[in-house]
């Protein structure tokens, strides 16, 4: 079964769990693992939460999210057209912060990479940041399990 | 998310409830701020049953109060790990940190 959906809201941060229970709804038609579909979330929650507080700085602007479906093969992006990263690379190292007084973790990235089985970024500093990630579900299926 | 806050001696207990993430922490961050400033809370136990989805703002908020609760002088533990939420605890290293406990009540024998 193939499918797609295209979801744009404002960078607003009640819309974070909006975003993440939306894609993992979508996700649910290829019958994902309950830990599938947690890893799935909480990579969403990554990367929107990073539009917001990075890409925006807290400020107005639109996140579009896609997600798309090949079989169990579930790819995302999620993109924003804020303030970019100058130096990926060290902003996907583990515990690397560029908003260490709000409390960041730097831990986002890390995450990402580690709960989905592809990710990449590509950003170009006053454009914005798109983050792509592929979740390929190759768990049993939940309804087939006794 | 639901938080509720009590002292049992001088540890303040944390039952969180629901999901931790960026839209939810700041608020909470400061209701245990005030327990630790102004209340004289030395230890911090977060009670983690209730909560089925945490990312790295939760972990974020998790480790800002162990910092300045440590500078004071006390420890910040934690208990009742859902799956979600261990997960994203052992990616971070805050096991090595944050004393992990099967219930409130074994945590609580720990401060
Ligand atoms: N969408 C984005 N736009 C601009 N900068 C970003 C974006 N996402 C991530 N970054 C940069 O990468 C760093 C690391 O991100 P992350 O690993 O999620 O940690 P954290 O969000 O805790 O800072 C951020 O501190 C920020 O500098
Ligand atoms: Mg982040």
């Amino acid at each position: 079964m193939d499918n797609y959906m295209k979801l744009e809201i404002p960078g607003k941060s009640q819309n974070e769990a909006f975003a993440r229970v939306t894609v993992a709804a979508f996700a649910a038609q290829a019958d994902p693992t309950i830990d599938e579909i947690s890893d799935v979330k909480t990579a969403v929650s990554e990367a929107v939460t990073n539009a917001i507080i990075h890409g925006y700085e807290n400020g107005p602007g639109n996140i579009c999210i896609t997600a798309s479906l090949t079989g169990r093969r579930l790819e995302i992006t999620v993109v924003d057209y804020g303030v970019g990263i100058e130096d990926i690379e060290q902003a996907r190292q583990p515990l690397f912060t560029s908003k260490p007084e709000l409390e960041r973790s730097g831990m986002g990235f890390t995450i990402m990479e580690n709960f989905m089985d592809e990710f990449s970024v590509e950003s170009k500093p006053g454009q914005g940041t798109t983050v792509r990630m592929v979740k390929i579900f190759d768990g049993p299926p939940e309804r087939n399990k006794a | 998310m639901e938080a509720k806050l009590k002292m049992a001696g001088k540890t303040l207990v944390v039952r969180l409830e629901g999901e931790l993430d960026h839209h939810v922490v700041d608020g909470l961050r400061s209701r245990i701020d005030e327990k630790i400033t102004v209340g004289k809370a030395e230890n911090v136990l977060f009670n983690f049953q209730a909560v089925d989805f945490m990312d790295s703002s939760g972990l974020g908020m998790v480790l800002g109060r162990y910092k300045a609760v440590k500078e004071r002088g006390g420890q910040v533990l934690a208990c009742s790990l859902r799956p979600a939420v261990y997960r994203v605890f052992e990616l971070s290293g805050l096991f090595s940190r944050i004393p992990v406990y099967s219930s409130e009540q074994e945590a609580l024998k720990h401060v």
